[in-house]
């Protein structure tokens, strides 16, 4: 049977085969074709977004949260570029998402007609892949094909660029039973011998740590399953990535906390001392490692990853498995068992005690005192009104993000979306409403700064018009922390651009919105201040006011090593006491 | 205020401070990558190169399967061991690339280049020029009285030699295809 319909309705019928029930978007000239077969339907659900840019960054936010690819629907020229922080950031976090643009009709392509843009050119760096779609008898294999590459291997966004005439044409739909199958299958099983090879070191290993990141949680939930089972069968100790938060839980009795130049000095410390080195899903990022040629110098390293472009990228890997992570724990727990079950249990033992005693500094203490709320003290306080929750973070950038993952308990994989590896600043807001458009029922809070949120504020339009109730936590110190803390520390307390002057009121910019605002200044308002948020049945604006000039620590200053860190003011005051140390 | 004093090169005062320690000895390499010949797909290989900044030193693309809609991109790079292997790992990610060969560890491999010259000269530097080029087998394609336009096919060492000498004797112009290569035997 032949199916024969125009361009515009194989978008809409791809989508609803391919199981998208959700679409973020914005109209315009090029896409209203499409737009006309989305109002004369109801099983894919519009958001109208209120910036592209927060289309995308929604859908990465129901993406993240869900497991399932995200969707935007956007227009040519700006509707294209806009989406190009979403696309990056995408990227860097290998988010599964689908962005369809609008482009010119064929013919105009090339002559610098009204919105035009080469999408194309512009995205080819910034997607996995990229098409543009010259003829409606190849767009539903294209759709079909885009949602195989998003979603398949290491994922991450696509883009499909649809000429206005080739919406309006007409042709054979292709079912995805029926597409064209892409010759792109990346491997999923594991090396059986490296497999073996780790299992050996594992059996021997003194002082294992596992490092592991966002390459768990985007396996699935079976990889965390496997991950749980692989941690207390061997009673190896566990640290993970800002990306991987949740994976392994918060509250499990191997946990080390979060590692890199914000992490806690225990996991950092393992991280330097250890003997093996089982690299789960991460990537050796920069944040992570400090200085490469200290990095954890004694170490035997294995790396688990889908991409083989990851291994040896940074840092010689000595074990290398390239495949799925679910694949490759299910193998290694096999064979594991099958070998007798074996580990160090002596050495283990010892190491164990040694992290313990690092544990002992307690690098996250900090003291609320004085009449102005700490921001390790406002997420401690979320932290334990909220944990009960069936609760989904969002963050923006910068110290409040660095605070919400220390501060913040994550106990199982998805509930933790935030941009790691570009760091977008106007990231959270957007992504908290698409994590709410996956969760209904769920309580979803963006934990801000007050510069970050401003980024992308236009989006309460979107969160009013949908009713979703979102809690927007904002840390507002009236500075951008981050950079501040670094003038700091790097740049001879000249603090150039890093205050937010001229900031609105955020009670009356939530009402002028029709949502509710909430300002808190006293820490002993602090708690039912919190509780009137979350009891809200509506979107909230939390303005809380903060200690302005907190620094975040533990901090691994740059060019240091691991067992390098600064754990407080006072460590970092001994650190910039010579002018050459102005430089950390 | 304090000055930064910050030394060219110097890593403590960046948020970044990625310094592999990996051997700093470059290679030279010649990949053979084979791809779906669709539009953009060269753009994409470039793309590549030039956004991580890899080099290249050669490209050659054509279709060499006009059924299958594939093309044999020859790529000849250098760079340090690692950088080779991040290359071919990168490549090996672009979606309408279907393998990714790097002759050089994978065997010999026989390497030809054209070339076209074009030599401007009269009398003993001309009769100079065609005896050089008889001893090269480069053939004659244009000639005019006062110039020629020789055609040389070999390996890139070989060109590169020949248009040396053909310089003092009135080389004008070359014109190079850059490398296509095989791997010897089966």
């Amino acid at each position: 049977m032949t199916r024969q319909m125009t361009g515009a309705k194989m978008v809409v019928q791809a989508l609803k085969d391919q199981g998208v029930d959700v679409v973020f978007g914005y109209p315009g000239g090029a896409v209203l074709p499409i737009y006309d077969e989305v109002f004369q339907q109801n099983d894919i659900q519009h958001i109208l977004v209120r910036h592209e840019q927060g289309a995308v960054h929604a859908a990465e936010g129901y993406a993240r949260s869900s497991g399932k690819p995200g969707v935007v629907l956007v227009t040519s020229g700006p509707g294209a570029t806009n989406a190009v922080t979403g696309l990056t950031d995408a990227l860097m976090d290998s988010i599964p998402i689908i962005v369809l643009t609008g482009q010119v009709p064929t013919f105009m392509i090339g002559t610098d007609a009204f919105q035009e843009a080469d999408t194309v050119g512009i995205t080819r760096p910034c997607t996995k892949h990229n098409w543009l779609v010259n003829d409606t008898k190849d767009l539903s294999n294209v759709l079909h094909q885009a949602f195989h590459v998003a979603t398949s291997g290491r994922p991450g966004p696509v883009l499909v660029d649809i000429p206005k005439d080739v919406q309006f044409a007409s042709a054979e739909y292709t079912p995805p039973q029926k597409a064209r199958t892409s010759h792109y299958q990346p491997q999923v099983k594991g090396d059986m011998q490296s497999i073996t090879d780790l299992v050996a070191a594992m059996e021997t290993a003194k002082r294992p740590v596992f490092y592991t990141g966002g390459g768990v949680i985007n396996s699935g939930p079976a990889a965390s399953q496997l991950l749980r089972e692989l941690v207390e069968a061997t009673g190896i100790p566990i640290t993970s990535t800002l990306m991987g938060l949740g994976a392994y839980p918060a509250n499990g009795e191997h946990w080390l906390g979060m590692l890199g130049m914000h992490g806690l000095y225990e996991a950092n410390m393992a991280m330097h001392g250890c003997d093996l080195m089982i690299n789960i899903g991460a990537r050796f990022d920069d944040r992570i490692t400090g200085r490469l040629d200290a990095f954890s110098p004694d170490s035997i390293k294995a790396h688990i990853d889908i991409d083989p472009s990851s291994i040896n990228k940074v840092i010689k890997t000595d074990i290398p498995i390239v495949g799925d992570i679910a694949h490759v724990l299910e193998d290694l727990l096999q064979v594991w068992k099958s070998r007798g079950r074996k580990v160090n249990r002596e050495g283990i033992q010892k190491w164990s005690a040694k992290i313990a005693e690092w544990k002992k500094v307690d690098c996250l203490r900090f003291e609320q005192k004085g009449a102005v709320i700490k921001p390790q003290h406002a997420l401690a306080r979320l932290e334990a009104l909220t944990k009960d929750h069936d609760r989904y973070i969002c963050t923006e950038v910068g110290q409040h993000q660095m605070w919400a993952a220390q501060y913040l308990g994550f106990n199982d994989p998805n509930r933790w979306m935030t941009s790691g590896g570009l760091g977008t600043m106007g990231y959270g807001f957007p992504a908290s409403i698409g994590v709410q458009m996956a969760h209904p029922d769920a309580l979803v809070i963006n934990v801000a700064g007050e510069a970050s949120w401003l980024m992308n504020m236009q989006e309460m339009g979107t969160a009013m018009q949908y009713k979703l109730p979102v809690k927007q936590f904002i840390l507002n110190n009236e500075r951008l922390g981050m950079v501040r803390q670094w003038q700091q520390l790097l740049h001879g307390e000249r603090y150039s651009s890093s205050w937010s002057e001229s900031l609105p009121d955020f009670v009356k910019l939530a009402e002028a919105f029709g949502a509710k605002g909430i300002i808190c200044k006293d820490p002993a308002d602090l708690d039912d201040a919190i509780m009137e948020m979350i009891n809200h049945d509506g979107p909230v604006i939390f303005d809380c006011l903060v200690e302005k000039h907190e620094n975040c620590f533990p901090m691994i200053p740059s060019g240091e090593p691991h067992n390098k860190m600064l754990l407080g003011d006072a460590s970092t005051k001994g650190a910039i006491g010579s002018t050459g140390a102005v430089l950390v | 205020m304090s000055p930064l004093h910050i030394k060219k090169g110097s890593n403590k005062h960046s948020a970044y401070n990625l310094r592999p320690n990996f051997s700093d000895t470059t290679e030279r390499h010649t990949l053979a990558v084979l791809v779906d010949n669709e539009p953009g797909v060269l753009a994409r290989v470039i793309g590549l190169f030039s956004g991580r900044g890899y080099n290249i030193e050669s490209l050659t693309v054509a279709e060499v399967d006009h059924t299958g809609h594939t093309s044999r991109i020859t790529i000849v790079t250098t760079g340090t061991p690692q950088v080779i292997e991040q290359i071919k790992a990168q490549l090996g990610r672009i979606v309408p690339v279907h393998a990714v060969h790097d002759l050089t560890v994978e065997g010999p491999a026989v390497e030809r280049e054209l070339a076209l010259l074009k030599v401007e000269g009269e009398g003993d530097k001309r009769v100079e020029a065609l005896r050089l080029a008889d001893i090269f087998r480069a053939n004659v394609v244009d000639s005019t009285l006062n110039s020629f336009v020789f055609e040389i096919t070999g390996a890139p060492d070989k060109i590169d030699a020949f248009a040396e000498l053909m310089r003092p004797l009135g080389l004008i112009e070359i014109a190079r295809t850059g490398v296509a290569a095989l791997p010897r035997g089966l």
